[in-house]
């Protein structure tokens, strides 16, 4: 049984435009800067009135140009975005500069 | 036996009700629909609030603290604080505190300074390491985590899966095979720090239960003293079994809980909702639901106090423990299940707590023992236990 713990997807650039093509559904996402350093570790849930395109419109209007994004759309958001950000810290030692700001109650995690 | 509950329960129940219904739903309403936790702030005015109403900790015992409520007045409570959103798996999002996990009390006075005490003041939590990849509801089979003697202590190979808030907590009671020829008299239970070289939280495990993760455990020659040994060596199933007996009640209590609030809304829907010139509540196919959902609830209600009631008498009450988790577990799925077609579309959305529960009820059918165990330890009891 093969499991995914990394978001591996292109990444595309955060324009208004660009999250505007995305499906209204639930899941989760990250910001990086134009090298790929993640900024951010986000999720769509239930509250989110289109789901992921209305967080990364947000997002895109709130961080300007020069970011880029990908998206994974996951009914199970929220545990989906603990791990990411478990993985991550993980990773690198910590969180992604954004969450760090307001870290969420986070466990610890060491994938093999 | 009557369960009508005593004038003294009933204030008990009211007070707990309001709780939820003033409290814990108008912050709910402002979460995700599938949040587990309130902000740090709002949890500690509230655990402020059940310590005032006498409530805290009410599983915790008398000798260690606790309010002395009997278990059947629990399991009354248990079924109020279950009635929210998230009311299944975190009632009233932990603000009425907890025991810990039951085998704790069982420790030696070392392992209760360092393990039971912590764990009342809210300084520590555990995790349970029974269930493994090779199965959960046979643990006197399947455990394949091995702990062998070494340098005057144990170490330990293996791997557990599904274990529940095992990479926030600072220890676990783990199930691992001491004596391979002996089947169930071959397991020892172990209090694990989870900074212990050799202990790994490897993964999150995504389930129906968006809200919570279950973790992927492994152990690699993971060294652990002598003194981390919980009871007796080899007697590790007897302290599991007691503990998964014991669970089940309060388990079937949160089934109940949800069942009787997705009802709830059923009743109030089908009232209030007209279709084609008529309310929905004047429908026969509605009121056939209805009428369903209210013999699934007091039937899983009677055995789950009667369960507790034997328990309160210090009677055995592992038969009884079993029917009501398998009546609770199954009824409750189907309660809510009911609701949702009452409700047509709008109980499939997010907007309403009904799809959480369907997709939480759903697993305790298979935790803490699925179905089919249960009905095979009400079977055993019924015909014996030398049959195979």
């Amino acid at each position: 049984m093969s499991v995914r713990l990394r978001l591996d997807k292109p990444w595309r650039p955060l324009t208004p435009e660009e999250a505007a093509r995305l499906p209204g559904q639930l899941g989760v996402y990250q910001i990086a800067d134009a090298e790929g350093a993640i900024l951010y570790i986000g999720q769509a849930g239930g509250r989110s009135p289109f789901g992921l395109r209305s967080e990364l419109v947000r997002e895109a209007e709130e961080r300007g140009p020069g970011r880029q994004f990908r998206v994974e759309v996951n009914m199970q958001y929220r545990s989906r975005w603990f791990e990411l950000l478990m993985v991550h810290k993980a990773d690198h030692g910590e969180l992604p500069p954004d969450n760090a700001k307001n870290p969420p109650p986070l466990g610890r995690l060491s994938p093999a | 036996m009557d369960f009508e509950p005593s004038e003294e329960q009933q204030l008990l129940i009211d007070q707990v009700r309001r709780f939820v219904r003033e409290e814990i739903i108008p912050l709910e309403a402002k979460l995700d629909p599938d949040a587990a936790e309130l902000d740090p702030a709002d949890h500690a005015r509230l655990v402020e609030k059940t310590k005032a109403m006498g409530l805290f900790g009410i599983d915790i015992p008398k000798e260690y603290g606790g309010p002395d409520i009997d278990i059947v007045t629990r399991v009354l409570l248990a079924i109020e604080m279950a009635q929210h959103r998230a009311g299944l798996y975190v009632p009233c999002y932990g603000t009425f505190g907890g025991a810990g996990l039951a085998q704790i009390f069982e420790a030696n006075e070392d392992q209760k300074e360092r393990y039971l005490y912590p764990t009342l003041r809210g300084e520590k939590k555990a995790f349970f390491g029974l269930t493994e990849p090779s199965g959960g509801s046979d643990p006197a089979r399947a455990i394949q985590t091995k702990a062998e003697r070494k340098d005057n202590g144990w170490l330990l190979n293996g791997a557990k899966i599904f274990i529940s808030n095992a990479d926030r907590a600072q220890y676990g009671i783990v199930f691992a095979r001491t004596d391979a020829s002996k089947g169930r008299a071959g397991i020892t239970c172990f209090l694990i720090d989870s900074d212990t070289p050799g202990f790994h939280v490897r993964r999150v495990v995504h389930t129906l239960r968006s809200s919570h993760y279950a973790t992927e455990l492994e152990f690699k020659d993971c060294w652990v003293s002598d003194h981390q040994v919980l009871g007796e060596v080899n007697k590790g199933f007897a302290v599991a079994n007691d503990r998964l007996t014991r669970q089940r009640i309060p388990y079937a209590a949160g089934c109940i809980g949800v069942a009787i609030a997705a009802h709830e809304m059923a009743i109030e829907w089908a009232k209030m909702r007209n279709t084609f010139g008529e309310k929905l509540a004047n429908r026969q196919a509605v009121q056939w639901m209805l009428v369903d959902n209210e013999i699934d609830i007091r039937t899983a209600k009677h055995f789950t106090l009667e369960a507790a009631e034997k328990a309160r008498r210090g009677l055995p009450f592992r038969i009884e423990a079993s029917i009501a988790k398998l009546t609770a577990s199954e009824g409750g799925g189907r309660v809510v299940d009911r609701s949702m077609q009452i409700h047509g579309g709008m109980g499939m959305t997010k907007d309403l707590p009904l799809e959480r529960w369907y997709r939480e009820m759903r697993i305790r059918r298979v935790g803490e023992g699925p179905s089919e165990v249960q009905r095979m330890v009400i079977a055993r009891e019924i015909l014996g236990s030398n049959l195979r």
